[in-house]
């Protein structure tokens, strides 16, 4: 970078997204946040009126409170399967020879290309009464076992869709790692659990971390896996939010909970924002 | 380098088939040819791909989706290319807030992102217009070209650049001869992964189209909610195709594990 | 006033000078190297002749013209950068070609000048290949010719060579020399190599934390270095401590043939000789004894540190095929009195 002469180039280049990313992004927020302090009535909708009711409700009422502890629920649980999955998963993909490596490595994380609509279809076709993991249910034991629209199937395919969110940040830290920093704990007389323990691990911990957040960040605004594989009754914050907007036209309630949403996402990303600089900082320091 | 032992390759292995298993099953089950969703067990049949052309519908809604995704990242390729030249060659007042708004999509849910423009659509009387559509679409990939541009920026040897202007090339020249043709894989592979992300876009969209523009995401997942038949299956197979030969053009040009791993 | 004159030229990042105060004035067809360590300020001083550098102050003066604020692409000055700086995505005669271009030279007149000029460098072979399938020595040559292919008044070279490996480095110095000389065109090269500078330069340019310490024709300042600081950058040179005395410089009571001026009887001072004009003789036999401390062979020539009354002293000595003495062996040293020079020690104020 350049400290050009001030001057007014980059804001003319820049001017162009600023305007658009201002107009259709801050400017939206700004109105939703609005709109979710307006009073609505059944009958007449959104009045001029202002008041707290919708996040007091959001906040208080058993029913909506019933749904945010699944989404920290099932996104936690997520979070917690994807790393353990994704890390170990990362580890042996950076143990493989090429050209294995790139290929499945491509395997992983190549699926994140693919809509997420097609990756629902496809798990609703796998867990359903008769999809291919009830047939070998009913072949090898407990017979049919109802997955589709449950919990599990959610969490199922959410795991899915994220662990390439998991297993990339490790790998990075992996390949950061001096493939030969391992080899030379086996040399100093440790086994290879020890090496693996005090010299593999702390690296990547930080990769996890940083997975760990994005993970469960994506995982509690996820909306077309609860919406395709929970069914009507099992509603996480997303699919809540498309019924408040969609079905029950309550918009202020529904920008309300959006609102929180965007929060706890906020939050989560600058916690995310401290881990890659804390790393950024240990690495270089 | 040290091998991987049975256990760690078996552990391998299921991770493998359990991401792979959804797409797999999709991709048969879409030559089925029973009126259920079964796999084709004594022949296949193309009779849910030609379904697929039967309706007008799911036709409409993917070149909706093809003309918003090329249009978008289009668009957003020229943004971020002029916006990462003044992130990366100037510094000046406002430059990190500036930084911070253009990524800020990706900080953002897209639910929320809909439900946001869906308000502002609503207060303008913008909604029903491919227009708009497209362009919350392009707020939505900007930030993934504008990485790959600053990336690509950031690695430029400036040096080329002056021995250009001291061969005498003037600014407008050394751009679209020494600087573009430089950040060309950057450029490509942004605008190849804005157009997967725009064309697979469904939570942000489901909200702001209407029924004359509805994208193919969207589509499916009507469709999806009220019947489910091996349509789907066809459906979500060409997708899968579409997606697959953007995915092989990028690892052609860029190397797509840099492209995804950068990503994350 | 020379073809290209610098007048007080200055640069400042905030309050530090990267280059304070240059004078320099260049004859046409010249071949100057800027000399000096590290940061010291050169490649500044050469972007600010190239228009890439902004100069704080002072004045850039180009066959009577003021160039000092001109565009860098309108002074036409060829430049070589250290990082060569090719066009990735253009072939080798498509690099040449594009200062050309740039001028709306007619097409056939521009593929015969590329010709020339790739010929000139003995890459005409070539012409068809991209910079990354050609070697550094390739890539450098491409470079040259692309600057040299607009006719530059000047040619300005950032450490061509430092990309190069050794035995590549010392080809290509002969080369850049040989092809100046015959094209004749005005040359400033920026180098960090001592040898280089002077085996290549008609003068050179000793710089040292931006400011201009010497300029001279290299056999003269290898010969009077101004300043200590030259004297050890260029080349190596022995500094042994003693005092000037009645009968001249004496070390630990032994007097040592050497030329002195402007030295008062008594004060402390310093003398300073080459390895290479010392000889060794048997022990006694010359103005000082010593013992050999370490050898090493050089191939062409063999380095001696010698341990001596007067301190450690190195010693260089062409390789004639014979064995020399080894680590231990007593030895003498001798030198001619007009091969060694007293001056007062370093850090003392000039009279
Ligand atoms: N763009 C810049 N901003 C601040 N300081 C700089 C800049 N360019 C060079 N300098 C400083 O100026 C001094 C001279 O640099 P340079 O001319 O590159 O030295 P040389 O080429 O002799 O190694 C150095 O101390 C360097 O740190
Ligand atoms: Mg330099």
């Amino acid at each position: 970078m350049n400290s050009a002469r001030a001057s007014t180039t980059p804001w003319l280049l820049a001017a162009p997204g600023a305007l658009l990313f201002t107009a259709l992004v801050l400017v939206p927020l700004g109105l939703t946040l609005i709109l979710s302090f307006h009073v609505y009535d059944a009958a007449s909708g959104v009045k001029d009126e202002t008041t707290l009711a919708h996040y007091i409700a959001t906040l208080s009422d058993g029913y909506f409170l019933n749904i945010f502890w699944r989404t920290l629920r099932l996104a936690a649980l997520t979070t917690l399967i994807c790393a353990l999955i994704g890390a170990p998963e990362a580890y042996i993909l950076s143990r493989m020879r090429e050209p294995w490596r790139s290929i499945f490595l491509l395997a992983i994380i190549g699926p994140l290309l693919v809509s997420v609509v097609v990756r629902a279809f496809g798990w609703s076709m796998l867990l359903g009464p008769t999809g291919l993991v009830n047939e070998a249910f009913r072949a090898f034991g407990p017979g049919t076992v109802k997955i589709l629209y449950t919990e599990t199937a959610i969490v199922i395919a959410l795991v899915h869709v994220m662990l390439p969110f998991m297993v990339i940040p490790v790998w990075t830290s992996l390949q950061k790692l001096d493939p030969m920093v391992e080899a030379a704990a086996w040399t100093l007389g440790a086994s290879r659990f020890t090496a693996l323990r005090r010299v593999v691990l702390p690296q990547v911990t930080m990769g996890i971390l940083s997975g760990s957040l994005v993970v469960f960040g994506l995982s509690a605004s996820a909306f077309a896996i609860p919406a395709l594989l929970g069914g009507r009754r099992l509603k996480m914050a997303a699919t809540l939010v498309y019924d408040e907007y969609m079905h029950e036209l309550n918009w202020p309630l529904g920008a309300a909970i959006a609102i929180l949403v965007l929060i706890i996402n906020l939050v989560i990303m600058l916690a995310y924002q401290r881990v890659v600089e804390a790393r950024a900082r240990r690495t270089l320091g | 380098m040290h091998r991987n032992g049975p256990i760690a390759l078996l552990f391998h292995t299921l991770v493998v088939g359990f991401v792979l298993a959804p797409l797999v099953v999709i991709c048969l089950v879409a030559f089925t040819p029973a009126n259920t969703l079964t796999l084709p067990t004594t022949h296949v049949s193309l009779r849910w791909f030609a379904a697929v052309f039967d309706h007008p519908d799911f036709v409409a809604s993917f070149f909706n989706s093809l003309w918003v995704a090329a249009t978008a990242a289009t668009i957003a390729v020229v943004l971020a290319v002029a916006a990462g030249l003044a992130l990366d060659r100037y510094d000046f007042r406002g430059r990190a807030a500036l930084n911070a708004l253009f990524l800020s999509p990706l900080m953002i849910p897209h639910l929320v992102l809909g439900v946001a423009l869906l308000r502002l659509f609503a207060l303008i009387g913008a909604t029903g217009s491919l227009v708009w559509l497209t362009a919350g679409h392009i707020v939505v990939v900007t930030p993934y070209v504008l990485r790959l541009v600053l990336a690509a920026l950031s690695g430029l040897d400036r040096s080329a650049e002056q021995a250009a202007v001291t061969l005498g090339a003037s600014g407008w020249i050394v751009f679209r001869r020494i600087t573009v043709p430089m950040i060309l894989p950057g450029i490509t592979g942004g605008w190849l992964l804005a157009f997967i992300n725009s064309f697979d876009e469904l939570t942000m969209s489901i909200f702001i189209t209407s029924p004359a523009t509805v994208t193919l995401p969207v589509r499916m997942y009507m469709y999806a909610t009220e019947s489910i038949d091996p349509m789907m299956a066809a459906v979500s197979a060409l997708m899968i195709a579409v997606t697959a030969a953007a995915m092989l053009l990028l690892d052609r040009i860029f190397g797509l594990d840099k492209i995804l791993v950068g990503q994350g | 006033m020379g073809f290209l004159s610098l007048d007080g030229l200055t640069k400042l990042y905030g309050d530090v000078a990267a280059v304070s105060d240059v004078h320099l004035s260049v004859a046409k067809g010249e071949f100057i190297s800027l000399l000096g360590p590290s940061g010291c300020g050169k490649t500044t001083t050469l972007q600010m002749i190239a228009g890439l550098v902004e100069p704080t102050s002072g004045r850039i003066m180009l066959d009577g013209r003021d160039i000092t604020h001109e565009k860098p692409d309108r002074r036409g000055l060829g430049i070589v950068f250290q990082s060569y700086a090719l066009f990735p995505h253009m072939t080798v005669a498509q690099n040449v070609s594009f200062g050309l271009e740039m001028r709306k030279v007619p097409r056939a007149e521009r593929d015969a000048r590329v010709k020339q000029a790739l010929v000139l460098v003995q890459l005409a072979a070539l012409a068809d290949r991209y910079p990354r399938q050609l070697s550094g020595g390739q890539r450098q040559r491409v470079a040259v010719a692309r600057a040299l292919v607009i006719d530059p008044p000047v040619l300005l070279l950032d450490e061509p060579l430092s990309n190069l490996d050794a035995k590549l480095r010392e080809e290509m110095q002969f080369e850049l020399r040989g092809i100046q000389q015959r094209i004749g065109t005005t040359t400033i090269m920026v180098t960090h190599d001592q040898g280089e500078a002077l085996s290549m330069s008609d003068r050179v340019v000793v710089m040292e934390q931006g400011r201009i310490m010497q300029v001279d024709a290299p056999y003269r300042l290898y010969e009077s270095p101004a300043t200590p600081f030259i004297s050890s950058f260029v080349g190596k040179m022995n500094r042994l401590p003693g005092v000037w005395g009645r009968s001249g410089f004496e070390s630990n009571g032994r007097v040592l043939p050497c030329n002195g001026a402007g030295l008062t009887e008594g004060a402390s001072a310093v003398l300073a000789i080459r390895p290479e004009k010392i000889t060794l003789t048997s022990s006694g036999a010359g103005v000082l004894d010593g013992r050999v401390k370490a050898r090493f062979f050089l191939g062409s020539a063999w380095f001696f540190t010698l341990e001596t009354d007067a301190g450690l002293i190195g010693v260089s000595l062409p390789n004639a095929g014979e064995e020399p003495p080894r680590e231990g062996d007593p030895v003498g040293l001798d030198w001619s009195k007009s091969s060694a020079k007293a001056a007062k020690p370093e850090g003392a104020q000039p009279a």
